[in-house]
């Protein structure tokens, strides 16, 4: 066991492996990039699947190995690993549909010329996402964090020569860094309160009963619990990373990428890395449950961020044209639905839809993904139609993951997840507003992927392109089927019949539930998703769109709601009003300082060394130059007075000499010479 | 020797001399002044200095005024030119008042001195003694005396020759 | 006035001495002014001998062989310095000393 948890970064650093070499091989070593990558993210697979049944044989513990990265002073950064079956669930579920997608891309991005980059950021991202899951402390966990955001930026930008994804991918860098700074001060804050940043670390790890206890008893501003405080923070970055409002603007534009990043990246493991990260500190956040004083509840925040999430994804989607932005804003949606689940005590719940909308949702932008490839990136579903003839098997597939997102019950593995999070919400004593919105949400979600379907297969083919769209190769269906295949069968690991999962994430057993048991909330879920599917195939299944230009049935009925929707509800006007503006203002206003104030200064300390030279040459100039000049120049008119004695005549030099001698005599004979 | 003696000899010496330095003839300023030096030496041979008499008889008599003519001979432009050109007067006026403040510093230290006593007969030099000290202590003295004659002699050779592409001499 | 032999001789060199001094000042002929420079030496000489004879007891020999030595040693100067004439004789064809002024500073 502990051997397992010893090894446990391999799992994380196979792949940086396979970026390393990506990066450094040629460009025309497509073959070389591409292999590396696939193969190290299969051994990461093979390895997660012996970590899971290494936290199987005993779930309920936490197994962690920690050691020192550097020693400041007196203390140490520990950094860590841990190995429980949250941690081997996600693993095996991030490196089982990297490979999926990894291998779709083979086919994708065949034509690309950067494809030796594509498999080296790729690789990059899956190390990095791995590195979030197994880490045992907040600051590796924080390391990871950044890097996957790096590796979203350069994959969204991945055809950075387009303006919108270079727009695209500095707007999701920039959005999700607002989140990280809230997320860096929790940790900021964590650090200095407990003193460490290890979630398990032998009964001194911060999501350990000692150090909590310590946390919520500590209050800070408005009487709120110091681990509330911590708790919001976090979930900042949460908020950030997993798209939830207000930052959910970047996730519909990060489409811009290609659509195997889309899939993998804003589907399925990245934005899910919010929710897994609030379920790995959810003792922390749940720590103020306790207390009978707190004014404020963190996973209060969090339950209703989710619900407002929830229902803003689903409207927004019903009036998109681009298939990608649809299932962008139904990830938005779901993403919402799993911080319910969150907020309303279940996080078991919210990890069992991570899992299952990871396999769905990848499913679901894979089969858009062969679309657009068939179509040759045609991406208006009102320009496509009639894809079911030719394009059966990507048809089928995504059928099958548009029931399973629809929750189409009992057979679809989206219908047993989103049943937990229904229930959970149910049974949440606090308020019932996430449960009717998410409800709201639940009708609509059918209804828009109903509408997708519908405008895209069915029909007939309303442009050329979609006319002369075929089947994609193995290489890209195969996945596909593997998807469907699991987006059916994962389900059956956590119905009430057989909680499974539960008792295996957990580590405490769960009694099977009847199934007839909230039997009410069944029938309404059932009702609803009925209404949904139904309202959708009469509207664009029964009377399919004839034209691409024909106006949409529900813009007729509702046009200024309909354009509102369309227009993702004009929060990026609103940012760009408000926030966008101060910036801009706070920037003007800091390179007028710089250039006038600092500038200033700096101008003046050069006019002060100015001064002193030309004072020094002045100096130099006058003083010495001149001073020496005179002074020689006396010196050679001295010499010049003297050298008059110098007259050459012998007579003369002769009577000078008598006549010395006559002087030099008569001063020794006065002198008292004798 | 008796006052008058001495007396006798310091007027004809004085006497050529003045008359030497005031000629304008170069030949008879050069004879009278051979008669000068024969008036020293007569001196010398009164005070009982015979080698030194002999010495200067032989020297300045019989060489260096030879010495002289050569170069009065020398250095004339034609067979008549020995008279000097005139001097001015001024140049004479400086020249007997530079020569007599010397005049009257070595008389006054002459005449303001008391002397010793002479002696009635002066030490004796016989050349025998003279020889032996010259070759004994004085003999570092007399080789550079031999150095700076030959020196000398040499060089003035030197000095006196014509230039390699120097002017051939008048015709006399 | 002058009381012993001593004196006579040392009035007799000095009157010679300062003839010769203005000679060689006053005359511009370099010959006669070498002539000068000559009388000069010899009343020097003069002076030697006659310390040796009146003067008090020195060594027996000393003046004389001083003397002898001055006497080779103006012959030496003479040489040389009719030797310079020529020479001067050569450039400037005459002998006035007032034209031989070259070294002026």
């Amino acid at each position: 066991m502990s051997l397992a948890v010893q090894h446990l970064w391999l799992i994380p650093a196979l792949p940086l492996v396979a970026a390393a070499i990506g990066a450094v091989v040629p460009r025309r070593a497509r073959a070389v990039a591409a292999g590396a990558a696939i193969a190290a993210i299969a051994s990461s697979f093979v390895l997660s699947c012996l970590a899971l049944s290494g936290a199987l044989a005993n779930p309920a513990a936490h197994l962690a190995f920690n050691f020192d990265w550097f020693c400041v002073g007196e203390g140490a950064l520990r950094l860590g690993w841990l190995l429980d079956p949250l941690t081997a669930f996600m693993c095996v579920m991030v490196s089982f549909v990297s490979t999926l997608i990894f291998i779709f891309s083979l086919g994708y991005m065949r034509e690309d010329e950067n494809f030796k980059q594509f498999f080296c950021f790729l690789s990059l991202f899956a190390a990095a996402m791995l590195g979030i899951i197994v880490s045992n402390s907040l600051l590796l966990l924080f390391i990871s964090w950044e890097l996957v955001g790096l590796a979203s930026y350069l994959l969204i930008g991945f055809w950075f020569t387009k303006p919108s994804a270079a727009a695209a991918a500095k707007k999701a860098f920039i959005t999700t860094r607002i989140g990280d700074l809230g997320f860096f001060l929790g940790i900021l804050w964590l650090n200095n309160a407990a003193g460490s940043l290890l979630f398990y670390d032998g009964g001194h790890g911060v999501l350990e009963a000692a150090t909590l206890g310590t946390l919520s008893a500590q209050v800070t501003l408005g009487g709120l619990a110091v681990s509330t405080a911590i708790g919001l923070l976090v979930f900042c970055g949460a908020i950030g990373k997993s798209g939830q409002f207000p930052l959910h603007v970047w996730l519909p534009d990060a489409m811009e990428g290609p659509t195997p990043v889309s899939a993998l990246i804003h589907a399925a493991t990245m934005v899910a890395a919010g929710v897994f990260l609030i379920a790995r500190v959810y003792p922390l956040m749940a720590a103020d449950q306790a207390l009978a004083h707190a004014p404020f509840h963190a996973l209060t925040a969090v339950a209703f961020i989710g619900a407002i999430t929830a229902l803003l994804g689903a409207l927004i989607a019903v009036a998109q044209n681009d298939i990608k932005r649809v299932l962008a804003f139904s990830t938005v949606s779901q993403l919402g639905y799993m911080m319910i689940a969150l907020g309303v005590g279940s996080w078991v719940a919210a990890i069992f839809h991570l899992l299952t909308h990871a396999f769905f949702k990848a499913l679901l932008f894979l089969g858009a993904g062969s679309v657009i490839h068939a179509s040759h990136h045609e991406q208006d579903m009102r320009r496509l139609g009639g894809l079911s003839g030719p394009m059966r098997i990507t048809f089928a597939t995504f059928a099958i993951g548009m029931m399973a997102l629809s929750g189409v019950p009992f057979v679809f593995s989206g219908y047993w997840s989103k049943e937990a999070i229904l229930h959970a919400a149910y049974e949440w004593n606090v308020s019932a507003l996430p449960l009717i919105m998410a409800l709201a949400a639940v009708v609509l979600t059918a209804f828009y992927m109903t509408r997708l379907v519908a405008e895209v297969f069915l029909g007939k083919p309303r442009s050329a392109a979609a006319q002369h769209a075929h089947e994609s190769p193995g290489v890209m269906t195969v996945p596909l089927i593997l998807l469907a295949a699991c987006s059916i069968l994962i389900g059956f690991l956590g119905t009430p019949a057989w909680p499974w999962l539960e008792s295996a994430l957990t580590g405490t057993p769960v009694e099977a539930h009847s199934l007839l048991e909230g039997a009410s909330l069944i029938v309404l879920s059932v009702l609803l998703v009925c209404t949904g599917i139904g309202a959708g195939w009469a509207l664009y299944a029964r009377r399919p769109r004839e034209t691409a230009e024909a106006i949409d049935p529900v813009e007729a009925a509702f046009p200024r709601a309909f354009a509102f929707a369309a227009a993702r509800m004009k929060f990026d006007e609103l940012y760009a009003a408000t926030v966008g503006r101060l910036n801009t203002a706070f920037a003007s206003l800091a390179a007028w300082m710089d250039r006038r104030v600092w500038g200033g200064v700096i101008d003046l300390v050069a006019r002060f060394g100015e001064m002193a030279g030309r004072f020094n040459k002045e100096t130099d100039d006058e003083g010495l130059n001149t001073g020496f000049n005179a002074a020689s120049e006396e010196l050679r008119t001295v010499g010049k007075f003297y050298s008059r004695a110098q007259t050459g005549e012998a007579h003369g030099y002769l009577r000078i000499l008598a006549l010395g001698f006559v002087v030099l005599a008569i001063l020794a004979i006065m002198g008292g010479g004798r | 020797m008796t006052t008058a003696l001495l007396l006798l000899i310091c007027l004809v010496t004085l006497g050529s001399a003045a008359t030497a330095m005031l000629l304008r003839n170069l030949i008879h300023s050069v004879l009278l002044l051979i008669g000068s030096w024969i008036g020293v030496a007569i001196f010398y041979l009164s005070c009982g200095a015979e080698f030194v008499a002999f010495a200067q008889l032989l020297v300045y008599v019989g060489a260096v005024s030879m010495v002289v003519l050569f170069a009065v001979l020398l250095t004339r432009r034609s067979r008549t030119d020995v008279t000097v050109s005139a001097d001015t007067v001024s140049r004479a006026w400086s020249a007997v008042m530079a020569g007599g403040a010397v005049l009257a510093v070595l008389l006054y230290g002459a005449l303001m001195t008391t002397l010793p006593a002479a002696s009635a007969h002066g030490p004796a030099a016989p050349v025998k003694q003279l020889g032996a000290e010259l070759m004994g202590i004085h003999a570092a003295s007399l080789l550079v005396i031999g150095m700076i004659l030959t020196v000398a002699t040499l060089g003035s050779v030197v000095i006196a020759s014509e230039e390699p592409s120097g002017k051939k001499e008048d015709a006399p | 006035m002058i009381s012993s032999p001593l004196q006579l001789c040392l009035v007799f060199s000095s009157l010679l001495f300062c003839i010769g001094l203005a000679g060689a000042l006053s005359r511009s002929n370099s010959i006669l002014v070498l002539l000068g420079i000559e009388l000069m030496l010899n009343a020097a000489n003069l002076n030697f001998i006659a310390f040796w004879r009146f003067g008090p007891a020195p060594s027996p020999a000393t003046g004389v062989i001083f003397v002898t030595f001055s006497v080779a040693v103006a012959a030496a100067e003479a040489a040389v310095g009719l030797a310079l004439v020529i020479a001067v004789y050569r450039r400037q064809r005459n002998i006035r000393l007032q034209e031989a002024v070259r070294l002026k500073g």
